[in-house]
């Protein structure tokens, strides 16, 4: 549908034999790339396969090895972003690169400011910065400061950063990762709008789903080696799944039939104000019992977050009741409710479920650290907790083996997560909350998450799924609850969920007015 | 009333007169901190200031240019914290309390070799920053001898307020401020926007030292008019302070500074009437600081990536 | 994985050997300056060391000048360790010092056996109450804290002038000082001692008090619960927070305890050297003292226990300089310079790529 735009005879990014080293580490091994004008161009590849530092090279911010680029035709030699600007490249990454102070147009126009002799001209900014928006149909507020704007808008700036800098081809990292279906939509036809204009995208991802619906081509990566070029309309899924992984994957997970027991966890009324005081959960009830999975769909800021972290304790509540087993929990420390049974997957593991700067085996025993097992009354039993972590290190496969003393930001993202997975397993909790459990893993990890989070539900355990994933959700929750600005709006089974039905309701369709 | 009136001057004009070290020194933290990097070294760079505008000053007789090398001082100083903390990595703390032990280190050890194995250095009154308006106001009325005693002062104090004009400009209006700004909320957006981060780091590190020094060379050439090894004893620290009070803009640094200068002026005036202990009215800015903290100010955005290296990727 | 380690790897990799390039860095560039300002590099360096290591009494009173900068290092260890930097050692030293002085001399008659201890006991409140103020004023109403141990060392440095000056513990002659502190509160070894293995006159128990805190601060952090939640909130509080760890709580008790050990540090500064607290026109600088002795001993409480004596014993020995005309201050060039190559240590780990690939250490354009 979209290669209509795209002109075969005019290559504007050809990228040769790029070969990437870090110290011993080779992420980049030989990699190809060619992009055409009007083309949307995916790069398919696990975790850690080697896409974002492809890319990284392509806009200047690293400096390849060894191999060649060419733009238009043209071997350039990128030192550093500037020169990528220069030759018409723009990229949006994955983590949004943005000054949360500064305004829309100032961010925007950052290192490209239009003056009146020494002075910023803010006015001519503001203007150009309307004009273009206008002009690509992505509407934004200009005066609004970062911080008081949505994540969609975030995004739509990022991509007016580099169009303002005139860019024509556009990297996009990850563009969908907290997105929501009705948005996706939208960015896919902002591309397609983009690449009639005869701009190319280059288009980061491991979601099939999106390859196929908006990709012309799509070139695979995996372990930082070149596998295969596609066109996108002659291979399946399937296909382009097994290229990345090198093996057959199985995307379902195997769950038994099984009747949920007692309630362990039951929220009624909740109400709850977010960082800026504004009341954001307004009045939310949810239960969740012995042996089920309930999934939270929802698009990011509806609550979800200030719903979790005031279950965990972290959050006071303005309103509401909530009980584990019975036992009031509402309001109470972070250690009571952990005490009365609930644990959990943060949704940060770096800013919550880890101390980077803690060994592996310190980080083993966060919440248990005073706990006879671990403690001598004050004095802490380093050997009981080295013996507990090195039996977990083993029975999660937790690498590199023998990490016990290794500080845990030393280890890899997938690592890191099954550190967290199985200190919450351990603690043998009956209710066991998980939030976005698998953002940023790789295909393997995801399974090996997704086999823990189904094995507790298995054994008997209440868990609550939050996820922006709606794949997730769907493939592991028995019942799906939707929120939407600060309530549960509906309910379905996991079995009967359908994508786009869900997608309406969790953008308040439907259900609201 | 006549009475009241003329001790009102007087204090104005301590507050004036005790303003401008710190307030420069403030500035120029401004600068540094902005930009991302925790600048404690400032007392050092303030030494280093002190001993050369004073020495300089004391040789060439031109009170100018021994202010200016005062700055220069600061900015050589500054220089090595940036080397330091901006292209090698290191703890911002731990550099800059080694500048604070090398500078004044330096500046006494050369004054001693310069001047005999003594450490005060006299200045010249010659050489001192001149006084201005002069017997520019007619001292016969009550307003007249106000205004003498308010503004008949060294040319740093107004020169300083100018300053803070300019560097609120370069802050809030200019390509570099907005630039440097960024630099210290989110280095690796100015990455991608191909903004040199680490030579916007150094470049403001440096200013910071520059101003430092300048503010240095205010105490020794307007002030005490010699260099003693103690003449800068906690003026940088001080410094540090108003611009976190100030919430790290240059016009709040500015508040910050007056309100010590004029709480160090109330301690001239009232030191010398012998009510109350010398020891607790100079105590007052510090406690008054603390006061106008818990009620006005409270908690300030500091700016996000302040005090964290910025490690380029190749 | 077994790859041999190679000299280099150990140069590159071990803090320790960092720390002793630092010291020799240091004394070499305390020479180019003694050396450009034409005074005799031997004879300086030969008179410091000569007043460091000649005879037991002037070892003995490095150690006696080593003593409070142990203690106080270790209180800034401690906060680093716990993720607060405690810039306010130098106020904490002040009001414990100025505790120990006022219990020393107004419970007089007190025997040697209960004095001591309550000097010490005095001072350690004192100097813990100095460093939680500031973290209470932090969790009420957010204030800076480093903004506030600015203004506490200073509002701590007058309030001892002032009460210095009461006529109660004034001196009775001219001098601007309080009267000595009880025979009863000092700490000094019996002068038979003294005289036996010919120490200085304020030789002191004071360095076994030293040594104990060392270890305790060791254990603390290393083997209890509390240093488990100490060091969690210092290096992550969301986490902590997560864990069940009241950050609050846990700031106001490292700063506690951080404040507690500057406070012990000024106790045993004056019952062991000083015997009274003299009204003076700026700061001591202990507290700074501290930082850099722990920055020395990179936070660790046994190097911060060598660092202390290392900087007591520069202190001293510099003291001794102008004996040949050689400025004392040559002895802050020597320090700073420590400090500003530990800072930079990672060049040290740098020399590893530098026998790899000599192009690669060079390329920075």
């Amino acid at each position: 549908m979209a290669e209509q735009h795209v002109d075969l005879n005019t290559k504007v990014i050809e990228m040769r034999n790029i070969v990437k080293k870090f110290g011993d580490f080779t992420a980049n091994d030989g990699i190809n790339l060619t992009v055409h004008k009007g083309e949307i161009h995916a790069i398919l590849g696990e975790n850690g396969a080697g896409k974002s530092t492809l890319m990284n090279q392509l806009y200047g911010l690293y400096r390849p090895t060894s191999g060649e680029i060419l733009v238009n035709g043209k071997q350039i030699e990128m030192n550093n972003p500037r020169d990528a600007i220069a030759a018409g490249i723009g990229m949006v990454h994955q983590h949004f690169m943005l000054v949360q102070p500064f305004t829309v147009t100032e961010n925007i126009v950052l290192g490209t400011e239009p003056v009146k002799g020494v002075k910023l001209d803010m006015a001519t900014a503001r203007e150009n910065v309307q004009e273009i928006s206008e002009r690509y149909g992505l509407s934004i507020d200009p005066d609004a400061k970062i911080e008081d704007i949505s994540v969609g808008m975030q995004q739509r700036v990022e991509i007016l950063k580099a169009l303002y800098r005139g860019a024509d081809i556009l990297i996009l990292d990850e563009p969908t990762a907290s997105l929501t279906p009705q948005e996706i939509v939208e960015l896919i036809g902002i591309m397609h709008n983009l690449t009639a204009d005869g701009k190319s995208i280059i288009l980061i991802t491991h979601k099939l789903k999106e390859i196929k619906e908006s990709a012309d081509y799509c070139t695979i990566i995996r372990l930082g080696k070149y596998i295969n070029t596609v066109k996108v309309a002659d291979v399946t899924q399937d296909e382009l799944a097994s290229m990345m992984v090198g093996r057959q994957v199985t995307f379902v997970v195997d769950k038994p039939e099984q009747k949920p027991g007692d309630v362990v966890l039951e929220v009624k009324d909740l109400h709850g104000v977010d960082y800026r005081k504004v009341e954001i959960l307004k009045g939310l009830n949810l239960t969740v019992r012995k042996g089920e999975i309930v999934g939270i769909a929802g698009i990011d800021g509806n609550g979800q977050t200030e719903l979790v972290e005031i279950i965990t304790g972290l959050r006071k509540a303005s309103g509401g009741s909530i009980t584990v087993n019975g036992v009031d929990i509402y309001n109470k420390p972070p250690r009571f409710g952990f005490v009365h049974g609930v644990s959990s997957i943060p949704a940060d593991r770096q800013k919550h479920g880890l101390v980077l700067d803690f060994s592996v085996e310190e980080n083993m025993v966060l919440q248990n650290y005073k706990d006879p097992r671990f403690a001598n009354g004050p004095l802490i039993n380093r050997g009981a907790i080295r013996e507990f972590a090195s039996r977990a290190i083993e029975k999660y496969d937790i690498r590199p083996a023998h990490c016990e003393e290794r500080p845990a930001g030393t280890l890899s993202g997938g690592n890191q997560q099954k550190v967290i997975i199985a200190r919450e397993v351990e603690n043998d909790k009956d209710l066991l909350i998980a939030v976005n459990p698998t953002r940023g893993l790789d295909v393997g990890a995801i399974e090996f998450v997704h086999k823990y989070i189904v094995e507790q539900r298995n054994k008997g355990k209440a868990v609550l799924l939050v996820s922006f994933e709606l794949d997730e959700i769907m493939s592991l929750s028995d019942r799906i609850d939707v929120i939407y600005d600060g309530k549960i709006v509906s309910e379905v089974s996991g079995k009967d969920a359908e994508e786009n039905e869900l997608g309406l309701m969790m953008a308040g369709g439907g259900t609201h007015e | 009333m006549t009475a009241i009136i003329n001790e009102l001057g007087v204090i104005l004009y301590a507050t004036l007169l005790y303003t401008p070290p710190l307030l420069f020194a403030a500035l120029g933290s401004c600068f540094s901190e902005v930009s991302g990097v925790v600048n404690i070294g400032m007392e050092g760079m303030m030494t280093a200031g002190a001993f050369s505008g004073c020495v300089v000053a004391h040789f060439t007789g031109n009170p100018w240019i021994g202010f200016l090398c005062g700055g220069l001082a600061g900015a050589l100083f500054g220089m090595l914290h940036a080397l330091a903390t901006v292209r090698l990595g290191a703890d911002q703390t731990i550099s800059g309390t080694a500048i604070n032990f090398l500078a004044p280190g330096v500046a006494v050890m050369m004054a001693k070799s310069l001047f005999n194995s003594t450490d005060t250095i006299p200045l010249m009154p010659t050489a001192k920053i001149p006084l201005l308006f002069k017997g520019a106001f007619d001292t016969a009325t009550v307003f007249g001898t106000f205004m003498k005693n308010v503004f008949t002062n060294y040319a740093t104090t107004y020169l300083v307020f100018i300053a803070v004009i300019v560097v609120w400009f370069i802050f809030y209006k200019t390509r570099f401020g907005l630039r440097m700004r960024a630099c210290g909320e989110h280095p690796q957006a100015c990455e991608t926007l191909g903004i040199n981060v680490l030579r916007t780091r150094f470049l403001c590190v440096t200013i910071s030292g520059f101003m430092a020094g300048l503010g240095g060379a205010c105490v020794t050439m307007a002030i005490t008019n010699q260099f003693r090894p103690i003449s800068i004893v906690g003026q940088g620290f001080i410094a540090i302070a108003a611009v976190i009070f100030g919430k790290f803009r240059p016009q709040g640094a500015m508040l910050g500074c007056l309100l010590f200068g004029f709480c160090t002026g109330l301690k001239v005036v009232l030191g010398n009437s012998n009510i109350i202990s010398a020891q607790l009215i100079s105590m007052i800015p510090y406690v008054v600081t603390v006061i106008v903290l818990i009620l006005f100010v409270g908690k300030s955005h500091v700016p996000a990536a302040n005090g964290k290296p910025f490690v380029k990727s190749k | 994985m077994n790859k041999k380690k190679t000299l280099i790897d150990v140069i590159a990799d071990s803090r320790l050997i960092h720390t002793i390039l630092s010291i020799i860095i240091g004394f070499l560039v305390g020479a180019i300056f003694l050396a450009v300002m034409k005074i005799p590099v031997g004879e300086a360096y030969g008179m410091l060391f000569k007043s460091i290591f000649s005879n037991t009494k002037n070892l003995s009173y490095c150690i006696v000048y080593g003593t409070p900068y142990i203690v106080v290092g270790l209180s800034v260890a401690f906060s680093f360790r716990t993720g607060v930097f405690n810039i306010g050692a130098e106020g904490q030293f002040v009001m414990g010092s100025l505790a120990a002085c006022l219990v020393g001399i107004l419970c007089g008659s007190l025997p040697k056996i209960l004095l001591i201890p309550l000097c010490f006991l005095a001072a350690a409140v004192a100097g813990a109450i100095w460093g939680v103020i500031v973290g209470f004023l932090k969790n009420k109403w957010g204030i800076n804290e480093v903004l506030s141990m600015i203004m506490f060392n200073w509002i701590a440095f007058y309030l001892s002038n002032f009460i210095a000056d009461f006529p109660a513990i004034h001196n009775e002659g001219t001098a601007e000082a309080t009267r000595t502190v009880s025979d009863n509160a000092r700490t000094l070894l019996p002068a038979g001692l003294i005289e036996k293995f010919n120490l200085c006159p304020t030789a002191n128990w004071g360095i076994l008090v030293a040594v104990i805190l060392t270890v305790v601060v060791y254990f603390i952090i290393e083997k209890t619960t509390l240093g488990y939640e100490l060091k969690a909130v210092g290096f992550n509080k969301s986490a902590a927070d997560y864990g069940g760890i009241s950050v609050n709580r846990s700031i106001l008790t490292a700063l506690a305890i951080s404040g507690a050990l500057a406070g012990l540090g000024g106790a045993l500064q004056l019952l062991g050297m000083g015997g009274r607290i003299s009204i003076f026109t700026s700061q001591e600088g202990f507290g700074f003292a501290g930082i850099v002795v722990a920055l020395i001993g990179v936070s660790q409480p046994f190097g911060v226990l060598l660092a202390g004596l290392f900087y007591g014993a520069l202190t001293y020995g510099g003291g001794k300089l102008n004996l040949v005309k050689a400025p004392t201050q040559v002895v802050d060039i020597i320090v700073g310079t420590v400090v500003f190559f530990i800072a930079i240590s990672s060049i040290f780990g740098a020399i590893r790529y530098l026998k790899k690939s000599p192009q690669k250490g060079g390329s920075k354009s």
